[in-house]
């Protein structure tokens, strides 16, 4: 045998048929990736899609109408330099976060604290502490809330009991804030249930040593309670940060989409809203929803680097 | 030395109309380290803390140095509580773990320096003390442990089981230290724990309980000889006392015999009260039996199951002709075949004999 015949031989072995990387793939998963294929369509075309588009959107001028005119930073230096309302609606919702988040956690606690006394009828207690929560961002529960605090709402005909003569709630502007405050700290079983989760995890002996050193209840809740409670408060306020920066059905339903009186209930997504759906400026609605977006990755970053003072995590 | 007497008078535990404690009745005398034992359940740790103040007393006195406290606040009772858990505050430090009781009680800071320092100094744990109890291993978390009850200078310590959740080799190197700790501070101490080797190597009394009521109370040694019944004498001691059921075949006066499987054992103690035909229970424990004449009174013709070596002693696991199991524990490395038959002797100053109501007959 020649080495010519040898080669000729062998050329079979050294271009054997080897499967593509494709049908590699599809042998060993391709069942499983046909079954993600509606998600994977959901995901590229409902939320990444339109997450690049938006963000290329907030470089143009964009009405629905006429094709996207590139206009470069303009939206955002406009929002900076330019837009009374922007600041506006900036600072309700900050004084709207800065004050719901805290209250509504300081509340959701206490009634945590409350009902983990092992108190009989535990579960109807929680189940209806918590209905809030499934009800509070619903428009019908808005609606009811602007019933409530109208000028002959509720509030005020309980109030005239005691001779009282209570304003309108929401067409004050001093007062129509603080109306959303409360509905939103209304709104604390979600967070109630987390600390309720979180204290049951509070290992019972703490307390029990603790109370032979005779620590009073007070120094209990400060010293041995909170501090084993922070990984759950530091969830619990990131979480309803980013609720209460995006909040915006109450302040929608109560001020008829306006955010009057005076622009006192100007959320930032309202205003983004109107932007977008009232007067159809597409693009400065992207680039105010990217600065949103911004403001929120801030603070959630910010509070992960400060949690190392304060949140103490067992292991 | 501050050390304090403890009784328990008629004390009961009900939970709803469920008793778990039934009418105890208890004098621990100042300075002596009692440990409570018993199985799972039995009520032990219930008791420890209802002494504690943890839980409440349903019926009946405790009274510390003759003092009614069963309405006093925990916190005012002078007593300082090891838990089985160590239960260390995670997000302090150990120094802040120890000085947290002291704070509490507003202790200057210079006698809270001073204070950590000496339970630190005895306990030998000075070098921990800035580091969290995750930074601790098991060993060193209990010593922190035990270090915050010694910080408070109580009169009375309690420990709930804290050494079952360290492993074999550090239980018995702190077995040694909690016993050296007690007779360097000398205060009345109460120990519970399930192990009866922690309670025959710790107490100088020993509470054995069963089903919330005491079953015997005695020194180690007093109770391992004499046990007042079968429960008592199967628990203490290791490997567990053997007991063979055999019924009095013959009542001759001070030496009645038993039938035991078809072998009459002779016994030298009479059965008073007893017929013939009547079931007893012998007790041997398998350190008290052996192989030859030498080993006492023939007791039963027994067929190998298992031999065990474990060098200086072997473990015989044998049954009787009527199936019961004996162990029996001989000197030495001993080859015996598995599946033979061997004739078992007891010693006959130190078998013990019980009624149908486990009642050890003396």
């Amino acid at each position: 045998m020649t080495a010519r015949s040898i080669g000729a031989d062998a050329a079979p072995y050294g271009r054997a048929v080897v499967p593509s990387v494709w049908s590699r793939l599809w042998s060993a998963n391709g069942p499983g990736y046909l079954f993600l294929l509606p998600w994977f369509i959901g995901f590229f075309g409902l939320t990444v899609g339109p997450i690049v588009t938006s963000f290329y959107l907030s470089f143009t001028n964009f009405d629905l109408l006429t094709p996207a005119e590139w206009v470069g930073f303009d939206n955002y230096a406009r929002m900076f330099t330019a837009d009374p309302k922007f600041a506006q609606s900036m600072r309700v919702t900050l004084l709207f976060v800065v004050f719901s988040v805290p209250l509504k956690l300081a509340f959701a606690l206490s009634i945590a604290l409350l009902l983990n006394r092992g108190m009989r009828g535990l579960p109807i207690y929680r189940a209806i502490f918590y209905l809030p929560s499934l009800l509070g961002a619903s428009v019908a529960i808005a609606v009811l809330w602007r019933q409530l605090f109208a000028g002959d709402g509720v509030v005020n005909d309980f109030l005239a009991i005691f001779g009282i003569q209570g304003p309108s709630w929401i067409s004050n502007p001093r007062t129509s804030l603080w109306t959303l405050i409360a509905l939103a700290v209304w709104q604390f079983g979600s967070p109630m249930i987390i600390f309720l989760a979180g204290l049951r995890q509070i290992p019972v002996d703490l307390y029990e040593a603790a109370s032979l050193d005779g620590a009073s209840k007070w120094r209990i809740f400060w010293k041995v309670t909170l501090p084993l409670l922070t990984p759950v408060v530091f969830f619990n306020a990131i979480i309803q940060t980013i609720e209460g920066f995006k909040s915006f059905t109450p302040a929608f339903i109560i001020s008829g989409g306006t955010g009057n009186p005076v622009n006192s209930t100007l959320f930032y997504t309202l205003y983004l809203y109107q932007e977008a759906f009232a007067f159809f400026r597409m693009g400065y609605a992207s680039a105010l929803a990217w600065v949103l977006l911004a403001i929120v990755a801030i603070f959630t970053g910010v509070s992960f680097l400060t949690s190392r003072y304060w949140v103490h995590y067992d292991d | 030395m501050n050390a304090t007497s403890i009784g328990l008078k008629q004390v009961v535990k009900r939970y709803g109309d469920v008793e778990v404690i039934h009418g105890i009745d208890l004098d621990i005398e100042p300075g002596e380290f009692t440990v409570f034992v018993g199985p799972s359940g039995c009520g032990k740790s219930t008791l420890l803390r209802m002494i504690a103040g943890l839980e409440p007393i349903s019926g009946g006195s405790l009274l510390i140095d003759e003092q009614r406290m069963n309405d006093v606040p925990a916190s005012k009772r002078g007593i300082a509580m090891v838990f089985q858990s160590y239960a260390l505050y995670p997000h302090m430090s150990v120094y802040q773990n120890l000085a947290f009781g002291l704070e509490t009680a507003r202790f200057p800071k210079a006698e809270i320096e001073q204070r950590v320092q000496r339970a630190a100094g005895i306990l030998r744990i000075e070098p921990l003390l800035k580091r969290k109890p995750r930074q601790l291993s098991g060993g060193q978390r209990q010593r922190v442990a035990i270090g915050r009850a010694i910080v408070r200078e109580p009169r009375i310590f309690l420990f709930d089981e804290p050494l079952s959740n360290l492993d074999a080799e550090l239980r018995v190197q702190m077995r040694v230290e909690i016993a050296k700790l007690h007779h360097d501070l000398g205060n009345t101490m109460i120990y519970v724990t399930h192990d009866q080797v922690e309670a025959m190597t710790m107490a100088d009394k020993i509470v054995v309980l069963n089903s919330g009521v005491i079953e015997q109370v005695g020194a180690p040694l007093d109770l391992y000889n004499n046990p007042h019944n079968r429960f008592v004498a199967g628990f203490l001691g290791s490997p567990k006392m053997n007991f063979v059921e055999g019924t009095v075949a013959s009542l001759d006066g001070a030496a009645p015999t038993v039938n035991v499987g078809g072998t009459m054992v002779a016994l030298r103690r009479p059965l008073p009260g007893f017929g013939i035909g009547d079931k007893v229970t012998f007790g041997a424990r398998p350190e008290h039996m052996g192989l030859t004449e030498d080993a006492g009174t023939r007791f039963a013709d027994v067929r190998v199951d298992l031999v065990e070596q474990l060098g200086d002693t072997s473990m015989l696991y044998a049954s009787t002709a009527g199936g019961q199991p004996l162990t029996i524990a001989l000197e030495g490395q001993r080859q015996i075949a598995v599946g033979s038959t061997v004739t078992t002797y007891i010693d006959p100053a130190r078998y013990h004999v019980f009624g149908a109501d486990g009642t050890a007959i003396r």
